[in-house]
C-alpha cells in the first residue's frame, strides 16, 4: 500500500539558513512514526510545510497520493491532515466545549444547511455537542471544558491541544512535542491518550524523551541540521552508530 | 432517550443559557420602545443615538467578534448615507428602497476592500482602513457637484413610510422607524453571533492560526464579515440621512469613525449591547457638557478614555457584568 503521507525531495531555505534539505518523508498506513533530532533541527519547520503553513522552496507533500504542495492549510485539514503545536496555540477565551465543538462544526459544515450555519445557535448541534463533550471526557478535560481556555493547568491545556486536533477526525495526526513543557512523570496522562488513539491514525511524533520515543514508535526518523540521517526500526536506530554520534557526541 | 438525557446534561445547558435571551435584554429594548412615550421631545436626539448604536454594533461585529481593527468604518457608514441622501434626492423617495440600495452599496464597497485586509496585522489593517477612510472623504469633498462638497447634500426629500408615515418635525416617525429597523438587524446579528459561524468568527479573533489549523478559512470569512459589517453600517448611515434629510460631509470623516472606536470600548466589545450603550453615554454627556463649554468634553473625554481603559476594561457593560457578579457571590455567600 502507498504510504498516507510522503514527502518529495522537499526542500525550505530561510535566506542563507537551509532547514530542510532533500527530505523524503514516507509515513505508513496505521504507523507509529517518531521524528526525532537536536534542537533546530528542523522538525517544527518540517511539521509547517506538511500542514501548509509554510510553503517549502522546492519539492511536494502528498497526502494520500494526492499533491497538496499548493493546498492551503485549512484545507488540509476537510482532507484529513491535523496537528498539534509544540507551544500552546489555543483560544484562550475560549471554553474547551467551545473550541472543540467548533473544530467539529468546521468539520461538519458541509452538511449543515445556512441557516444551521449562520441563524440557530450553537447548541442546537446536540449532537455535535455531545460529541465534543465526550471527546473532551476521553480526554479527561469534561470537569474542565466550562471555563475559558486560559485559566486552565497547563498540562490541561496540553491535553486540549490534542483535543482540537482529534476533533477533526483526522486520517494523519502530527504532534509536535505534545508533552513539551510538562514535567517529567506528569506525561503519563498524554501519552496514555496517545496509545488509545485507533490504528486508522497514522500518527507523526515529534519527541525529545528517548523512552516515550521508544515505547511509543514503530519507525523513527533521525533529522540532523534539516537532512535525514536514517529511518528505521527502534532497534536499528537504537544500535546506529551515526545516532549515537548526535546524541552522545555533543555529551549527553 | 439519548436526546433526553443530553437534554439534562451540563454542557448543553451551558451553552443554551448563553445563547438565551436575558431579562435584562428585554428590559432594554421594552425600555426602547417606551422611549417613544416617555420623552417624546426628545426623539430626534434619541433616534441618533441609536443609529450610532446600531453603527456601532457593526463595528463590534468586526472588533468584537472578529478581531479585526479599523479607523475607517465610516466609509460604510457615508457611503451608505450619501446612497440614501442621492437616490432620495433624485426621485426615489421610498425609505425602505433607500435603506437596501444603501446597504448593498455600502456591502459592495466591502467586499471589495476587504481583499486588502485579508494580508496583514494589525497596524497595516490600521494604516488600511485609514487610507480609504480619508481617501473617500476627498472624493465626496472634491465631488461637489453630486454630494455637495462641504456644504453637504440638500434637497434630501424622503417619502412616506410604507406610503403611510410622513416624517413629522418631533421624529416619532423616525424612532419608530429607526427603533424597529435597529431591532431587526441586532436580533440577526445577535443570531448569528451565536452561531456555528459566529463561534468560528471568535476562533479567529482568539488565535487566526489555530483558526487556520482547525479548518477555518480565515480570509473568506474575513471578507465574508466585513461586507456583513459595512451593510449594516451603510443601513445606518442612510437611517441618519432619511430622518434628518440632509447628508453633511462629516458622515465620511476620521472623525466619525475615530469617535465610534471609543463609543465601542466605552460600553464594552463583544457584547453586542456595549455600542448602543456606549454610544448613549458618549452621546449624552457629549451634549451636556458641549452645552456648558466645548473644552470641558474635549478634556473629560480624555480623563475618562485613561481611567476606562486602566480601570474598567470590558467597558460600561464589563464593568457591570463584574458588579453583578459580585453581588451575586455575596448573596450564595450570606445564603450558606
Ligand atoms: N521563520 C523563520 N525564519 C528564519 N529561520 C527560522 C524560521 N523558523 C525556523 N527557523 C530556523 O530554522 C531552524 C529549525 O527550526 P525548527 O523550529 O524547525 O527546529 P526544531 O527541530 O523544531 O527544534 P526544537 O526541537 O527546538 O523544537 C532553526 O535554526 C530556526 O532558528
Ligand atoms: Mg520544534
Amino acid at each position: 500500500m502507498n504510504p498516507i503521507l510522503q514527502t518529495r525531495d522537499l526542500w525550505k531555505a530561510f535566506g542563507g539558513l537551509i532547514v530542510t534539505k532533500n527530505v523524503n518523508l514516507s509515513l505508513a498506513r496505521g504507523a507509529r512514526h517518531a521524528l526525532i533530532g537536536p534542537n533546530g533541527a528542523g522538525k517544527t519547520t518540517l511539521i509547517n510545510q506538511l500542514t501548509g503553513v509554510l510553503r517549502p522552496s522546492s519539492g511536494q507533500v502528498f497526502l494520500d497520493g494526492e499533491d497538496i504542495t499548493r493546498i492551503p492549510p485549512n484545507a488540509r485539514v476537510h482532507r484529513g491532515l491535523s496537528r498539534t503545536f509544540q507551544i500552546n496555540t489555543l483560544f484562550p477565551r475560549l471554553t474547551p466545549l467551545e473550541a472543540v465543538t467548533n473544530s467539529i462544526l468546521v468539520r461538519e459544515r458541509k452538511g449543515l444547511n445556512i441557516i444551521k450555519r449562520r441563524v440557530f445557535g450553537v447548541s442546537r448541534r446536540v449532537n455535535h455537542v455531545d460529541e465534543a463533550y465526550h471527546l473532551l471526557e476521553q480526554l479527561n478535560l469534561a470537569k474542565d471544558c466550562l471555563v475559558e481556555t486560559h485559566t486552565l493547568a497547563y498540562g490541561k491545556q496540553r491535553l486540549l491541544e490534542m483535543a482540537l486536533a482529534l476533533a477533526a477526525k483526522p486520517k494523519v495526526l502530527l504532534l509536535d512535542e505534545p508533552a513539551a513543557g510538562v514535567p517529567e512523570g506528569e506525561s503519563d496522562e498524554l501519552f496514555a491518550v496517545l496509545n488509545s488513539l485507533p490504528k486508522e491514525i497514522s500518527i507523526l511524533l515529534i519527541e525529545h524523551d528517548m523512552n516515550l520515543v521508544f515505547n511509543f514508535a514503530d519507525r523513527i526518523t533521525v533529522l540532523v541540521n534539516g537532512e535525514e540521517l536514517v529511518t528505521g526500526t527502534p532497534t536499528e536506530i537504537a544500535e546506529d552508530p551515526r545516532v549515537r554520534e548526535v546524541y552522545l557526541g555533543k555529551g549527553h | 432517550m439519548s436526546e433526553k438525557l443530553s437534554r439534562a446534561s451540563n454542557h448543553l445547558t451551558f451553552l443554551r443559557t448563553l445563547e438565551r435571551w436575558k431579562p435584562a435584554e428585554i428590559v432594554f429594548w421594552v425600555a426602547l420602545v417606551a422611549v417613544q412615550f416617555v420623552f417624546p421631545t426628545s426623539l430626534v436626539f434619541a433616534s441618533q443615538i441609536l443609529i450610532t448604536g446600531l453603527f456601532a454594533l457593526s463595528l463590534d461585529m468586526l472588533l468584537g467578534y472578529a478581531g479585526i481593527v479599523t479607523l475607517g468604518h465610516a466609509a460604510f457608514f457615508g457611503i451608505g448615507a450619501y446612497t440614501a441622501g442621492l437616490l432620495a434626492a433624485h426621485g426615489w423617495q421610498d425609505p425602505l428602497l433607500g435603506l437596501v440600495v444603501a446597504g448593498a452599496a455600502a456591502g459592495i464597497a466591502g467586499y471589495l476592500s476587504s481583499f486588502l485586509l485579508s494580508r496583514g496585522g494589525d497596524l497595516t489593517r490600521l494604516m488600511i482602513t485609514l487610507g480609504i477612510g480619508l481617501l473617500l472623504f476627498e472624493v465626496a469633498n472634491s465631488a461637489a457637484s453630486i454630494t455637495g462638497g462641504v456644504d453637504g447634500l440638500q434637497g434630501v426629500a424622503v417619502g412616506k413610510l410604507l406610503g403611510l408615515f410622513a416624517f413629522d418635525l418631533y421624529g416619532k416617525t423616525a424612532y419608530a422607524y429607526v427603533l424597529v429597523v435597529s431591532f431587526l438587524l441586532f436580533a440577526f446579528v445577535r443570531s448569528m453571533m451565536h452561531s456555528p459561524y459566529g463561534l468560528a468568527l471568535r476562533s479567529m479573533r482568539e488565535n487566526q492560526v489555530r483558526a487556520l489549523a482547525v479548518g477555518i478559512p480565515i480570509n473568506a470569512v474575513l471578507t465574508n464579515i466585513y461586507t456583513l459589517a459595512a451593510v449594516i453600517a451603510g443601513i445606518a448611515g442612510a437611517l441618519l440621512t432619511q430622518t434628518t434629510q440632509f447628508v453633511g460631509i462629516d458622515v465620511l470623516s476620521f472623525q466619525r469613525s475615530a469617535d465610534l472606536l471609543v463609543m465601542l470600548i466605552i460600553g464594552g466589545t463583544a457584547t453586542l449591547y456595549g455600542g448602543f450603550v456606549g454610544a448613549a453615554a458618549f452621546m449624552m454627556v457629549q451634549d451636556r457638557l458641549s452645552n456648558l463649554n466645548p473644552q470641558y468634553w474635549q478634556f473629560f473625554l480624555g480623563v475618562l478614555l485613561i481611567v476606562m481603559t486602566l480601570y474598567l476594561r470590558g467597558g460600561l457593560l464589563g464593568g457591570l457584568g463584574r458588579l453583578a457578579a459580585l453581588c451575586k457571590r455575596r448573596r450564595d455567600k450570606e445564603r450558606s
